[in-house]
């Protein structure tokens, strides 16, 4: 059974149509990579199923609760951003907070959890994107990389039951994407559910199970991953591939 | 200069200073509390978009950006008597000064707070936090040491303003002043020393701003 579905999603801006139509389903233990050249409403559609967006029409259903896009409360956006998480292309960390005050703020602050056991948590989360000592450092005094796995830890400290990741690896440096791969491809064999938005091909192939392609507000093309790589279909997706592999 | 000025200027020095330690700088430290206090309100009503305080916030920095403050002060002092409500010298002064930095100091406060980062925003309503929280506890702190330098500028004004004052009739330090004057005839040299000490206090202000600017030089020192 799905834990997430997304029925006939569709998004404007003004008079550009971003998303018409797309529907997804997402199981447990998915990590579904969403593919797409530039423009395709990928992100946005990330961005709506965190109602960072508000979606023209469409429903979400999240374990077995259905959320109209167009009608959905703020106690139910609430509800259903503290069963999620975040990952921006940006990292977006709070640059006046630590590592670990940023993996604890959302514990503290928004769940009232006690400082101590918040911190026993950051410490873990921080701990297992492999950033034990830098607890204590500002988002400025961190590389890349290094902010990313701290947006990555600030993610998992609210023990989500999906994380949504947008193009984590688009701003980084080619030597830094690594090191915030490795921490994914870890949280996708411990069986956390993930939606990715990407061009990292080799993780999409390597670490996904599932793969969308979009293109102009459509998915194009869905398969497992396996299939999806070896057997194309459509001739955009084709063509998309073999101008990523060419880059790459 | 001779012996006399010499002695009407080291006579008259710790009179001045008095009333600008009693009467100029407490005016100015309150005012600009009261300034910093409706600034921050001013400035998170227009960026939260709140309709109707919106409206009545933009109208406000409008007025009292539009006027003077010695036509303020007037009103309040000279023109509510005649309404029936009479206010003093100080209660007055700190009422115009408050609520005209207040304005000046709101602009500041929302550019600021304009010009913190949106996503830092969207990461706190992904991690659960409520709008106001993410306000009080990731934007605004922020916001307040970017607008800094600004609103120290802002107190250092103020300081001088202050001497408008004296024209509703409260004797901070140019009323002081005039009456050292009105006593000795020396115009000149008395208006060259409240200058002076006008001087002063701002050279500490200025101190007092960069010490401050290098303790807040941002998180982990960018």
């Amino acid at each position: 059974m799905s834990m997430l579905s997304i029925h006939n999603i569709k998004k404007s801006f003004g008079t550009t149509e971003v998303l018409k139509d797309v529907s997804i389903n997402v199981s447990k233990g998915d990590v579904i990579a969403i593919l797409g050249p530039s423009g395709s409403g990928k992100t946005t559609l990330l961005r709506c199923l965190n109602f960072l967006e508000t979606a023209d029409g469409g429903e979400m259903v999240f374990d077995g609760e259905r959320f109209p896009f167009q009608n959905v409360s703020k106690k139910d956006i609430h509800r259903i951003r503290n069963k999620t998480a975040f990952v921006f292309q940006n990292y977006n960390l709070f640059q006046n907070k630590t590592a670990l005050q940023n993996v604890t703020e959302g514990l503290i602050v928004a769940r009232r959890m006690p400082k101590e056991q918040a911190e026993e948590i950051g410490k873990a989360m921080l701990d297992k994107v492999g950033l034990s000592d830098r607890y204590h450092h500002y988002p400025s005094q961190l590389s890349g990389g290094q902010q990313q796995r701290v947006g990555i830890a600030r993610a998992l400290a609210t023990n989500p039951e999906i994380i949504y990741f947008d193009e984590p690896t688009s701003a980084l440096d080619p030597e830094l994407i690594g090191e915030v791969l490795d921490v994914m491809r870890q949280l996708a064999n411990e069986g956390m559910t993930m939606l990715v938005v990407t061009h990292e091909l080799g993780f999409a192939k390597n670490v996904s199970n599932h793969v969308i392609f979009m293109d102009s507000g459509v998915i194009v093309e869905e398969n497992s991953s396996r299939e999806f790589f070896e057997h194309p279909q459509e001739e955009r997706t084709k063509a998309f591939i073999s101008h990523i592999d060419r880059k790459s | 200069m001779n012996e006399r000025v010499w002695e009407i200027l080291l006579d008259s020095f710790g009179k001045i200073l008095l009333k600008g330690l009693e009467v100029t700088l407490p005016l100015t430290i309150a005012s600009f509390a009261i300034a910093i206090v409706i600034g921050v309100v001013v400035a998170l009503i227009q960026v939260a978009n709140i309709k109707g305080l919106k409206q009545i916030c933009r109208f406000y920095v409008w007025i009292i950006r539009g006027t003077p403050i010695l036509v303020q002060l007037y009103v309040i002092f000279f023109g509510l008597p005649s309404i029936g409500i009479v206010i003093d010298p100080f209660p007055s002064a700190l009422l115009v000064f408050g609520i005209n930095t207040g304005a000046y100091a709101s602009e500041t406060i929302r550019a600021a707070i304009e010009s913190i980062d949106k996503g830092q925003i969207e990461a706190g309503y992904c991690v659960g936090m409520t709008y106001t929280q993410i306000m009080a506890r990731i934007v605004l702190p922020q916001a307040l040491r970017v607008a800094f330098p600004s609103l120290f500028n802002i107190l250092i004004s103020l300081v001088k303003d202050t001497s408008l004052a004296s024209s509703i009739t409260l004797v901070e330090m140019i009323r002081q002043t005039q009456y050292v004057i009105a006593r000795t005839y020396e115009a000149f040299w008395l208006y060259l020393e409240v200058g002076l000490i006008y001087l002063i206090f701002c050279t500490v202000l200025t101190k007092i701003q960069s010490y401050g600017e290098k303790k807040l030089s941002s998180y982990g020192g960018q």
